[in-house]
């Protein structure tokens, strides 16, 4: 197969040739040996939950040996997937947590509060006391509670009652699935999925939303909330992105997999004038540091590292031979890594207890000697530099852009700090300059060229006057191929949004972070509900997501907090749930009565904006905000109506 | 391309940001760190500056602060590639350069070029703060125009002028273009600056511009009830209520892009006649933000649209234009084609309320010679007698109706107008008179103003001019007879003849817990509304800021105070205020919005209190000037021991009456003893003072300028204040 056919990405077409030159296997090669791939597994009628089985529903068998149907089938792998995916989100939230717990604790942590201003926004939100109180004691607060918040065993969330719009929590409220602790809803889903609990399907996908919402306003959120607390947050910063940043004089060290805990500190520690000069010494021009997936994202939005390239550039980046040390933590990284770095110089280290794989080097990541273990793995990038064996092939292809936006400093963006709000965000929406905003977020899957889902899909959006928000995977897609450039808005926008980011000065696709900062386009939303004019509700913003090349069960998760949050939400590859009529009609339609979002599939990128750019459209006209009014000028007494805030 | 408007507003701010630096460390130099900074007779210290970020600028050294959060918010550059988001970053240099602007503009008061120069006038003092601010509150202003630069020519600009003018709007004037300014062209055009025609020149330099956004913040702080360093509320007063524009006059300067940027974050969008970029997209402002190449005949009503302003322009049939902006035109005597009354000629007005069967709708009659019957700077007798009918007309709205004529008189371009009743004095411009002006004009002025703002009590209105000496004389025996008896009612009335006060809410949106409540012997404090104004502003339009109260039960004789008014002023400050009294400054005192005419404050130490009015800008014996002062008073909060009033409330017989009345003042300015002598002689007589002795034994500024002077003169004086027990 032609590379064209599997990647849309100039430098991985580059290097993909280069990999079947050498006759070295990838991800896409791997996908062809599996095929055809499992009908059953497909449509998610496949179940082996017990040992009676496993048991797949035909029209000759409808059902399992325990009577089980194809929609009970379907909701509990569902749910499992969606237990899954919350899961890893929020141990990562839980990472970041107990991080942010040591340094508020201990005096000298190797971490600090980088962002006092938000952690005292924060602190206020759980209903901590800021006022008066030092920072110190407020970090140690927030860090109990945000800890407690996974493991309590009364109540509900607070975030849930803190973040979303009310009219969204009344609506979990009727509908019974606010979520009550983050481990206390995933462990349900195991309960209620084992062998002989329910089978009501409906039922069952209660305890999915519940759960995927104690991921999305939940585990992520305390992981975003926290890292930037912990980390500082992020603010506009420009960056270079495609493994063209790679560069072979000097010593390049990736980082890849999700967690920010050990890459920050690797980005505050790779400078240092010790260690460069080592690289110096071994014939390095410099020390390299760039990214590959949601660390790489973490670091950007941060610190401007440049990002090598998303999931399925992983294996490319190590085919340049240029990569001395790719660093893993967790999530995403293929096995496939092992094998493959030992036909290079490259040493590929895991670092989380989490993770080893076969193949790699371990050197575990403990967060009271961050620094030291920081410096350990540089130098052993250093050393490994002379190790390269022949020549280098990092493609030349580099793009750059600006990453940077959270909900924080979209108020400044749009106002400065005498007039910070979201108010011409709104405006401009409701007088049709844009649209609506569209998240386009998710991972690569091989079942698609690589990146030709996100940038499709992204560019007809635009074109249609749509603002889009992007994180992972999708981000970095949209980053390579130049749509991050504020200078973007003049080449592919439609003349309204053009206009509007011309005013603004952003780029019409904004990079909000990696997968667990999903959670910040649920707070932005939130906060375009409360600035007003768009209804009370998410579910009544002309806005939609989707997942154009999604693979992972994170992304299932995602999808399922995006949908219980009242957003449209289209999909390429099915859920797999197709083999369950009942279960599928819920999830693409009537749930939308329940939660006011559901659940779409489809393939093409071109279809999947029109089905969004309609949504869109329809919630526009619901709003009330598609009639050409009038241009309202104001006499005393109109002006005497307005409020002054 | 917003881009260019951003980069040219950032280098703008770093340009001004530096002329600051350079004039301040000058102005330190010559001055020395602790000589004083104001603009003159200004509250709020440099308002702009105070009001977003509260710090007080006090002396030179000051700045220091202010400097910093200069240097705080300017940004970096644009860069030409991959450039950050800039708007947030432009909005902020607007605002760093209006601070520099402020100071460079005080220093310029320290170390000249004087800002007060020919016809320049630099900072509005608080009197016109006050006089002209409350206009913006109650809508008679519905904004202002910042001209920046000149026309391209004299006409253009007179044009432009006359049309904003003619839409009651504010034209403030700064910055040259072309080596002239658009101030100076009009003055060549022979049109006449000043406050009085809504045509104010600041200065020369863009940054004059400060003094026009200095005023928006100023009315803000002070008729908004927006405290210092409350940037945000500030702001969003100045975009949701002053509804002003920036009119770009010429060639678009980085220091007029970095200014107008400052502009933008009170809601202010810029109108250029040049072609530059345009930013199109709402958001800060109402609508666009900079809209650009609009042609000169049209500019104004473009500014209009963009800053979503409606305004009514009533159409009159008479020859010359009419709008409040000029109400403030003089004419002098060379300029003069006739004049009548003004001890010259009889003359009187008259309003009198008619059966409906009396009043022909619309009929002018004019009984006598015209003007053209006079030589030029010629003199006539005047009666103008209005009749008015409808079914809501009551005979007490008689006077209120009756004062108008004078505002609608000197609305008309051309025509000048002063006094009332008998007194009153007519002077027609050679202009009007070439323009057609006759004296019918005068009658259909009046029957179409009157239908235009009071047309939900009048149903009628006839207007007949006599310039017959004979009847004029006659006629006016008539009114004078009519005049005295009104006056008899209206002295006559007390608080106890009435079941009915009137709540006045016209200030509320601005101070959200203030309420005025007027009774017929306490107008409200701004000296605008006496309980009649009330009564008719009521029936006028029954859902508006004037309700009827009523009174309810007495429960406090000396405090005045009745339950039902009780009751309505918890219900309408939200439980805020819970009690407030008609007559007592110490006890539950009503509270102040922020325009009123006079503070009393207790000089506790003389067992008496000092009256200061607005117009005093000095020291007072309490140790605030007034401005400071206002800030304790205003805003809705009761405070024991001080209460904002009218000037009228002195000279009323419940002037603190639970206090003692005026026999506690101990201390008031000379002008404004002067202005109320008869009224303080009279009252004091009925006190049983002795009036011209008692007058001599308030203390003013050539007596006493501290509590402890005042104390020394009341106690040589054997002021009556003294042997009284203590206020408290």
């Amino acid at each position: 197969m032609e590379p064209k056919e599997r990647s849309s990405d100039k430098a991985s077409q580059e290097m993909i040739a280069c990999m079947a030159q050498a006759g070295q296997q990838n991800a896409w090669d791997r996908f062809d040996s599996q095929l055809p791939q499992c009908g059953f597994g497909k449509q998610g009628i496949c179940c082996r939950i017990c040992a009676m089985g496993p048991c797949r529903i035909s029209k000759k068998s409808p059902l399992g040996v325990c009577g089980a149907t194809a929609d009970t089938i379907a909701a509990r792998n569902l749910l499992r997937m969606i237990a899954a995916g919350a899961a890893s989100h929020s141990d990562h939230g839980r990472e970041v947590a107990h991080t942010f717990k040591m340094a508020a604790e201990s005096e000298n942590s190797d971490y600090m509060i980088k962002d006092e201003l938000k952690l005292r926004e924060v602190a206020a939100r759980y209903g901590i006391k800021v006022e008066g109180r030092q920072t110190k004691e407020i970090a140690c607060e927030l860090a109990d509670v945000a800890l407690s918040e996974f493991g309590k065993q009364e109540g509900t969330l607070i975030s849930t009652q803190v973040y979303p719009p009310p009219a969204r929590q009344k609506v979990w409220q009727q509908l019974g699935v606010t979520p009550r602790s983050i481990d206390r809803d995933i462990v349900e889903i195991m309960h209620r999925t084992h062998m002989g609990v329910g089978s009501d399907y409906k039922n069952l996908m209660k305890q999915g939303i519940r759960a995927s919402l104690s991921d999305g306003w939940g585990g992520s959120l305390i992981a975003t909330e926290l890292s930037d607390i912990l980390f500082g947050a992020p603010w506009p910063i420009r960056f270079g992105t495609n493994l063209g940043v790679l560069d072979a004089k000097q010593v390049n060290i990736v980082v890849h997999g999700h967690e920010p805990t050990l890459s920050d500190i690797i980005v505050a520690v790779s400078q240092e004038p010790e260690l460069v000069q080592m690289a110096k010494d071994k014939g390095a021009e410099g020390i390299n540091l760039a990214g590959i997936c949601c660390t790489a994202n973490e670091i950007l939005m941060r610190h401007g590292i440049p990002v090598a390239g998303n999931f399925l550039q992983q294996e490319l980046a190590i085919m340049t031979g240029a990569v001395d040390v790719m660093l893993v933590d967790v999530q995403c990284i293929m096995p496939s890594l092992g094998s493959l770095s030992k036909c290079f110089h490259t040493k590929l280290i895991t670092t989380s207890p989490k993770c080893k794989i076969d193949g790699a080097e371990h050197i575990e990541f403990h967060e009271d000697k961050a620094l030291e273990i920081a410096r350990q793995i540089i130098s052993v990038a250093i050393d490994n530099y002379g190790n390269r064996k022949g020549k280098t092939s990092v493609p030349k292809t580099t793009e750059r852009g600006i990453a940077g936006f959270t909900t924080e400093n979209i108020f400044y963006n749009l106002g400065g700090r005498f007039r910070a709000s979201y108010r011409p965000l709104n405006d401009n929406v409701i007088n049709g300059r844009i649209r609506g905003a569209a998240g386009v977020v998710g991972c690569n899957n091989p079942k698609q060229v690589h990146d030709y889902g996100h940038l499709t899909l992204i560019k007809e959006l635009i074109k249609n006057n749509v603002l889009v928000v992007s994180t992972g995977c999708s981000a970095i897609a949209a980053a390579k191929a130049g749509l991050m450039r504020p200078d973007a808005a003049a080449k592919y926008c439609g003349k309204g949004l053009q206009e509007v980011c011309e005013t603004v000065g952003i780029p019409p696709v904004l990079h909000v972070g990696s997968c667990v900062d999903n959670s910040r386009i649920l707070t932005i939303l939130s906060n375009v509900v409360a600035e007003g004019g768009l209804g009370e509700d998410i579910s009544q913003l002309p806005v939609a997501g989707a997942a154009p090349e999604w693979m992972s069960e994170k992304a299932v998760s995602i999808g399922m907090y995006f949908v219980a949050s009242g957003v449209y939400t289209v999909i390429s590859e099915p859920l797999p749930i197709l083999g369950a009529p009942n279960l599928t009609r819920y999830l693409t339609e009537e749930i939308e009565q329940e939660l006011g979002g559901k659940w779409a599939f489809e393939c093409d990128p071109i279809k999947t904006a029109e089905m969004m750019l309609e949504h869109i459209e329809n919630k526009r006209d619901a709003l009330g905000i598609n009639k050409k009014g009038e241009r309202k000028l104001y006499d005393m007494a109109d002006r005497r109506a307005i409020s002054v805030e | 391309m917003s881009k260019i408007i951003a980069s040219a507003a950032i280098r703008g701010a770093h340009k001004i940001a530096k002329q600051a630096e350079e004039i301040l460390s000058k102005a330190i130099e010559q001055k020395g760190f602790d000589c004083p900074v104001e603009f003159p007779n200004t509250g709020y210290y440099l308002p702009i500056i105070y009001s977003m970020t509260g710090i007080p600028i006090k002396t030179l050294a000051d700045f220091e602060q202010v400097t910093q959060e200069i240097n705080n918010l300017l940004p970096p550059f644009v860069d030409d590639d991959l450039w950050l988001p800039y708007l947030g970053h432009t909005l902020d240099a607007g605002m760093a350069t209006l601070f520099a602007e402020e100071i460079i503009e005080a220093c310029k008061y320290l170390i000249g070029p004087n800002p007060v120069d020919d016809i320049w006038l630099g900072a509005a003092d608080d009197v016109i703060l006050r006089e002209r601010g409350i206009q913006f509150v109650d809508g008679t202003a519905p904004g202002f125009a910042a001209i920046a630069g000149a026309a391209p020519d004299v006409e253009t600009a007179v044009t432009i002028a006359r049309k904003l003018q003619e839409r009651r709007l504010y034209v403030f004037m700064s910055a040259h273009n072309n080596g002239t300014t658009f101030a100076e062209q009009l003055v060549e055009g022979g049109v006449q600056l000043g406050w009085e025609t809504r045509l104010i020149p600041f200065g020369r330099e863009i940054t004059s511009a400060i003094y026009a956004l200095g005023f928006a913040s100023r009315a803000a702080l002070s008729f908004g009830g927006v405290q210092p360093g409350d940037f945000r509320r500030n702001l969003l007063y100045n975009k949701n209520r002053i509804f002003a524009f920036v009119l770009a006059l010429g060639e678009v300067t980085d220091e007029w892009y970095a200014t107008a940027a400052g502009a933008i974050n009170y809601g202010f969008p810029t109108i250029a006649d040049s072609d530059i970029p345009e930013i199109l997209p709402t958001g800060i402002c109402t609508y666009e933000h900079v809209v650009s190449k609009i042609p000169h005949d049209n500019i104004v009503e473009k500014a209009i649209e963009v800053r979503g302003l409606k305004i009514k322009i009533t159409e009159i049939p008479i020859p010359v234009k009419v709008s409040p902006a000029f109400e403030g035109e003089r004419i002098r005597k060379e300029d003069m084609q006739c004049e009548f009354g003004g001890q010259k000629t009889p003359a009187f007005e008259w309003l009198r309320m008619r059966e409906i069967s009396e009043v022909e709708d619309g009929n002018v009659e004019l009984i006598g010679p015209d003007i053209d019957s006079v030589e030029v700077g010629g003199q006539l007798p005047l009666g103008i007698v209005i009749e008015v009918a409808g079914r809501k007309m009551q005979p007490d709205f008689e006077p209120v109706l009756e004062r108008l004529v004078h505002t609608f008189i000197n609305e008309a371009q051309g025509i000048w107008h002063m006094g009332q009743r008998d007194m009153n004095w007519l002077r027609i411009s050679k202009e009007a008179a070439k323009a057609g002006f006759k004296l019918e004009h005068v009658g259909k002025l009046l029957h179409a103003k009157y239908h235009d703002e009071y047309s939900s009590i009048l149903d009628k209105v006839q207007v007949k001019i006599y310039t017959d000496l004979k009847q004029v004389e006659e006629l006016r025996t008539q009114a004078q007879a009519v005049f005295a008896e009104r006056d008899a009612r209206l002295a006559g009335m007390q608080d106890e003849d009435v079941e009915t006060f009137y709540s006045c809410l016209l200030c509320q949106s601005f101070a959200p817990n203030h309420i005025c409540v007027v009774s017929p012997e306490r107008p409200g404090l701004c000296g605008a509304y006496s309980w009649l104004d009330c009564r008719a502003a009521y029936e006028i339009t029954p859902t508006g800021p004037n309700q009827p109260i009523t009174k309810g039960n007495l429960i406090n004789k000396t405090a005045g105070q009745w339950d039902k008014i009780n009751s309505f002023i918890a219900k309408v400050s939200g439980g805020n205020v819970e009690r407030m009294s008609q007559y007592s400054m110490i006890v539950d005192p009503m509270t102040s919005c922020g325009c009123f005419e006079c503070i009393s404050a207790v000089l506790p130490l003389t067992g008496g209190i000092m009256i200061v009015n607005r117009e005093f800008s000095e020291m007072t014996p309490c140790g605030m000037k007034f401005s400071t002062l206002a800030g304790t008073v205003g805003g809705g909060q009761q405070t024991p021991g001080f209460i904002g009033h009218s000037k009228h409330y002195i000279g009323s017989k419940k002037f603190i009456a639970a206090e003692g009345g005026i026999v506690r003042i101990v201390w008031m300015p000379s002008a404004l003893k002067e202005e109320m002598r008869d009224v303080l002689i009279q009252r004091a007589n009925e006190l049983g003072l002795e009036g011209e002795k008692f007058i001599d034994m308030i203390a003013d500024e050539t007596t006493a300028t501290t509590e402890e002077e005042v104390m020394e003169f009341v106690t040589k004086v054997k002021h009556p204040a003294m042997a009284l027990e203590s206020m408290f």
